[in-house]
């Protein structure tokens, strides 16, 4: 069965004055599928995220999404196109109610009316968002704080998922609550990309993944070849 | 006699807090404090000046007028000089320093157009009526002055409190890199502010040359220093702040004037909001946040 591919990434590059945080990397990711890029502290993830959504400039290559050419666009623009990332540390406004942040998820969207539905869609995702719906988001814990980033890019109805080590911080026990709800959207059929430090976990529910090191992809392959790899396990599961 | 003073403190405190309003507004939206904002209410005050004295507009055309013309010319400001400093990501003095010099080109244009002496509104623009409640006093401006300075504020409180714009610019305040991730235009939307903020301070200007019946280049300066004080005091880029801290600005200068002397106005005023930050260090609704990138 060949999936098509919803975002191709070709020859990216990003450079931060001296430093080259991506060196050229390439990536498909097909549509429906949880695709993973997993990586140590410093690997260059974020950054590569960061360009997918138009945050930090590249020095070169292509971004196709959908057949759109996404390389130069303004980030709303790549908002409004069906790209949304959860950035790393979640971003939580905390000046904001948890409600609040929730309808700004939706303000690159023109269809006002449906934004009740998906914020009912979201609060019966996460129900605790809905008990602390009229709080400050700050007030949040950690765990609660990702719930409330994913579903503040839900609202945005995306069709490309970006998530920026959606784990980091969290108690494995909220991290495997988290990595539910993960594939619980998937299997709804959102195409989601899931930058990770927490390899076996991202490992486990990805169909395909990739390993990135000092910037550049050193192994791709699906998620279970990879849990299987033993240079995968020396480096990056405890042997 | 106190509460006629009471009325007049509440007019002039609601021009403080219509100017600050503004100027809180660039600094919580774009994180300057743009030092242009008192030359840009002068230059409102002239424009509308001059609608009124060529064209012959009534009040409310001269508002509009100075709401548009400074308005715009605080967007010409943001494209020529704040944009191209963002874009560089230049430190928080750079644009100080920008907009100080702007200052003084729009005082010195108007000084050289107009000329250095005051110039007034004609007479006939506002009504002199005074309305006598309980044996207070209001004249027809004071009582214009209140009502249009709180019909805007509300209107820009409730703007920011309900509505999504609202919400965005709060989002662009606490993160810009987190306002792109949602999708907001945040480069749009500092544009908005600009104007918006400008436009404010440009109905400032108008009301404070009907209030002392004077115009002058340097009208803006003291504004400015009038404003700092007052977003300091009200904790910066708070907007109930700034309403509070000119309200409160306007009371001490009118009792300070009343009860101790005109010439010690100024001195009685700052020293209390002096007093107010000693105990109060970040202001009183100030929280101050550091604003992550
Ligand atoms: N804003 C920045 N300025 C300069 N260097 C940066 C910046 N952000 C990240 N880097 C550097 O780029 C490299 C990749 O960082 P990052 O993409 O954050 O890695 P990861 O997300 O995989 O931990 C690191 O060497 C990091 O120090
Ligand atoms: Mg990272």
């Amino acid at each position: 069965m060949t999936v098509a591919a919803l975002l191709q990434v070709q020859g990216l590059r990003v450079v931060y004055g001296k430093v080259e945080a991506v060196r050229g990397i390439d990536l498909e990711l097909s549509t429906g599928e949880i695709t993973t890029l997993v990586g140590a502290n410093g690997a260059g993830k974020s950054t590569t995220l960061l360009a997918l959504s138009g945050l930090v400039k590249k020095a070169a290559g292509r971004v196709l999404f959908d057949g759109r050419d996404l390389t130069r666009m303004a980030p709303h623009r790549i908002v409004a196109s069906g790209v949304v990332q959860v950035a790393e540390g979640r971003a939580t406004l905390t000046t904001l109610t948890v409600r609040e942040n929730l309808e700004l998820g939706a303000y690159s969207r023109r269809d006002r009316g449906s934004r009740a539905d998906d914020l009912a869609r979201v609060f019966e995702l996460f129900p605790v968002l809905a008990e602390r719906a009229n709080g400050l988001a700050g007030n949040l814990s950690g765990g609660e704080q990702q719930m409330l980033a994913i579903g503040r890019a839900l609202m945005a109805r995306p069709r490309l998922l970006l998530l920026d080590e959606p784990s980091m911080g969290l108690a494995p026990i909220i991290v495997q609550d988290i990595f539910r709800k993960l594939l619980e959207i998937n299997r709804a059929g959102l195409t989601i990309f899931l930058v990770e430090q927490n390899v076996r976990q991202a490992l486990k529910i990805a169909q395909r993944a990739y390993v990135i090191e000092t910037g550049r992809v050193v192994l791709t392959g699906s998620g279970r070849e990879l849990l299987d790899n033993p240079a995968v396990q020396q480096a990056y599961l405890g042997g | 006699m106190l509460a006629q003073q009471l009325v007049n403190a509440l007019s002039l405190g609601c021009v403080y807090a219509l100017f600050a309003l503004g100027f809180t507004l660039i600094f919580g939206v774009l994180g300057v404090i743009n030092l242009s904002h008192g030359a840009v209410f002068m230059v409102g005050a002239y424009a509308a000046e001059q609608a009124v004295s060529h064209l012959g507009l009534p009040l409310w055309g001269a508002l509009i007028v100075a709401f548009a013309f400074s308005g715009v010319l605080g967007l010409v400001i943001d494209l020529l000089v704040l944009r191209p400093l963002r874009a560089r990501n230049a430190p928080h003095l750079i644009p100080m320093i920008a907009t100080i010099g702007v200052g003084i080109i729009l005082t010195n244009a108007i000084q050289g157009i107009f000329g250095a002496q005051n110039i007034r509104f004609p007479e006939q623009l506002v009504s002199n009526r005074t309305i006598s409640v309980e044996g207070i006093d209001v004249t027809a401006l004071e009582l214009g002055i209140i009502l249009l300075s709180f019909m805007l504020m509300a209107l820009l409180l409730l703007a920011l409190k309900k509505t999504q714009l609202g919400r965005a610019l709060r989002a662009i305040a606490e993160s810009p890199r987190a306002a792109y991730l949602l999708g907001i235009n945040v480069e749009g939307l500092f544009y908005l502010t600009s104007f918006v903020a400008a436009g404010l301070g440009g109905i400032a200007g108008v009301l404070i040359g009907l209030y002392s019946n004077a115009l002058f280049p340097l009208m803006g300066k003291s504004m400015l220093e009038k404003g700092i004080a007052v977003i300091i005091l009200g904790g910066m880029g708070d907007m109930r702040g700034a309403l509070i801290g000119g309200l409160f600005l306007g009371l001490a200068e009118v009792l300070s004037v009343a009860y101790v002397g005109s010439s010690m106005r100024d001195a009685v005023a700052f020293g209390l909001l002096f007093l107010i930050l000693l105990i109060r260090p970040r202001g009183l609704f100030g929280t101050l946040m550091e604003r992550k990138v």
